[in-house]
């Protein structure tokens, strides 16, 4: 590992001993001589296996089910709908106070995205769970469905979720998330340039090697110890405690030990339903994921679209920025609503820009429900403003890389959602990536600094 | 359901179980008989991180019927070490940070132990095609060839 220690060498205490030393990490040894404990690595006598029906429809109400047939399947034990769950209606966010609770833990009524759980199956093997799952009937009156997020706001537009009552999520300032910082119209009607683009993008599915699951104990006094690959121990334990109307003490997690998540596993999907089975049967349960379910059930990363327009003047400079995004959060808000925030606080990117204007909208859709994946929120706004970049960049006929340093915050400069620029370090990277790439610059730009002033 | 007698060696002992026609050595070999290092990714063949070694050859025990192994020698990733010291697979995973979340980790030892009994001294080229059955979603794929190339290193220092 090389240190540069010529970039911020005035600002920096240069007293780093950690930093730039390989240190061994303390999971390696167990993870070369596989004694490493996945959650799935545990089983105990008796264990039952948990196998959940799913919805077949994109959005349908429910008629009626008759889990009869599946009660009478050899190694059956237990067949649970939403009858069963003590607090069935939640949502993840609620406990920081992020409303409301929009998502069910097993489909009451209503389904809302191809792939819901309906009916979970807890038999004695997987074999026999998964014979008994195909045997429940349920009866569903097909409704119309959205899938497209512009469709999903017009008016008219099927309702996704009436625990929101509109296809989209209700901020305390609207209908979207808004920046507003100078004078946006004015910085168009002054630029020599204006460039509107829009950018669009899939969903994502994060597809960790290790599925997503759980293997719950009972521990026999009425808590129950829950095994998980949750990214999101706190979270999971105190949203279980919700739903199953249960306190947290009754509850113990034991996790940590992740076989990939990359954000895929922050949601609270499969600990309460399984924590549920384990106490109406006094038994151990395991809850894992196949293989389709962990690519089509678990959240993936939002489909997002960002509509771009710039003003930019023949020297180089940024005047104006208005950006509209969506986020396709699919049937429920899981991280969404925050995703689609963040965004709103990303979105002029790391460019200093005296005239900003932002909506981001978290839209409802009878899509699988997205949620978190590494910088989701950012990730795709930060693909469509550096291909911007690069478009501003040619229709001016300007290097795209000086183009960037002409815009390129600094410490002191005033961000559009009222944070000053602090501890900035994107000119040091561009210049580092000037020389590694080979890609020459105007030697003015290689003396800038993102912190001295005049340089 | 009638059960069917399975006995082979596992890392170097035997080992009898009584199990149902049709379960997979990765079934009977976590379930059963308690060794969990060789990993369930997808159970269709896909992902590696399931791979042992029967007889020398390196398979995929989602896909291997434990029914068939009568009589097999089998070896996982937790039999590598040898009085707890590290087989130089695994000395040069830890050296060269080869592991990320480790799910991956016990089949790509498998697939890399199998290459080096075949090949001692692979190319890069080589190593990358051994690894290719292998999925590593953290995409660490870089420090893994590496470590595979510096224990062919340390292999042939210690046979010199």
């Amino acid at each position: 590992m090389e240190l540069r220690k010529n970039y911020f060498a005035d600002v920096r205490k240069d007293d780093l001993h950690e930093i730039g030393q390989p240190r061994p990490r303390s999971d390696s040894p167990g993870h070369v001589t596989g004694k490493t404990a996945f959650f799935a690595d545990r089983s105990f006598p008796g264990m039952l296996h948990l196998k959940m029906v799913r919805s077949p429809h994109h959005h349908a109400r429910i008629r009626s089910i008759d889990t009869s047939e599946a009660e009478k399947h050899p190694g059956v034990v237990k067949v649970l709908t939403a009858k069963d769950v003590p607090h069935n209606v939640y949502t993840i966010l609620i406990l920081i106070q992020i409303g409301p609770e929009d998502e069910t833990v097993l489909a009451d009524g209503k389904v809302r995205w191809k792939g819901e759980a309906v009916v979970a199956v807890l038999a004695e093997t997987e074999r026999a769970a998964q014979e008994a799952a195909a045997k429940i009937k349920i009866d569903y009156e097909v409704l119309p469905a959205v899938f497209d997020m512009e469709e999903a706001l017009k008016p008219g537009a099927p309702l996704v979720n009436e625990y929101h009552g509109q296809n989209y999520y209700l901020y305390d300032s609207g209908e979207c998330r808004k920046v507003r910082f100078g004078d946006v119209e004015a910085g168009f009607a002054g630029a020599d340039h204006i460039l509107e683009q829009s950018y669009q993008s899939s969903p994502i599915e994060h597809a960790p090697t290790e599925t997503t699951g759980c293997v719950v104990a009972p521990e026999g006094n009425d808590r129950f110890t829950c095994y998980t690959n949750t990214q999101a121990m706190f979270f999971t334990l105190d949203n279980t405690s919700i739903i199953l109307q249960m306190p947290g003490s009754k509850l113990h997690f034991v996790g940590g030990t992740v076989g990939g998540g990359f954000g895929g596993k922050v949601d609270v999907i499969v600990e309460p339903i399984a924590i549920l089975g384990a106490k109406l049967t006094g038994r151990p349960v395991s809850f894992v994921y196949s293989r389709e379910e962990e690519m089509q059930i678990s959240s993936p990363r939002a489909a997002e679209k960002v509509v771009i327009k710039d003003g930019v003047m023949k020297d180089g400079r940024i005047v104006a920025r208005k950006v509209t995004g969506y986020t396709d959060a699919g049937a429920y808000s899981r991280h969404s609503p925050y995703g689609a925030q963040k965004g709103a606080g990303h979105y002029p990117g790391p460019y200093t820009i005296p005239n900003v204007w932002i909506d981001t909208y978290c839209v409802y859709t009878n899509r699988t429900p997205s949620s978190a994946m590494r910088g989701f929120g950012v990730t795709i706004g930060d693909f469509a403003l550096e291909v911007q970049m690069d478009k501003l960049a040619r229709l001016i006929g300007m290097d795209p890389l000086e183009f960037r340093f002409i815009n390129a915050y600094r410490d002191g400069d005033m961000k559009a959602h009222r944070q000053p620029t602090e501890g900035a370090a994107l000119i040091e990277c561009m210049q580092e990536a000037s020389r590694t790439a080979n890609w020459p610059v105007a030697e003015k730009f290689m003396a800038m600094s993102s912190y001295r002033k005049g340089a | 359901m009638a059960k069917i007698p399975v006995q082979f060696t596992l890392n170097g002992s035997e080992k009898a179980e009584f199990i149902d026609s049709g379960t997979t050595l990765l079934n009977a070999l976590r379930d059963k008989i308690g060794d969990t290092s060789p990993k369930g990714g997808c159970h269709q063949g896909t992902c590696g991180a399931c791979s042992v070694i029967i007889d020398g050859e390196l398979r995929l025990s989602c896909l291997t019927l434990a029914e068939t192994c009568n009589g097999a020698a089998i070896t996982t990733t937790s039999g590598l070490a040898e009085g707890g010291v590290l087989h130089p697979l695994q000395r040069a995973f830890l050296d060269t940070f080869a592991t990320q979340c480790g799910f991956c980790t016990p089949g790509m030892i498998m697939a890399a132990k199998v290459l080096l009994e075949h090949t001692p001294n692979p190319s890069r080229d080589e190593v990358v095609e051994a690894l290719s059955g292998n999925i590593c979603r953290c995409t660490g794929y870089e420090p893994i060839i590496q470590a595979v190339l510096a224990a062919a290193r340390a292999n042939s220092q210690n046979a010199a």
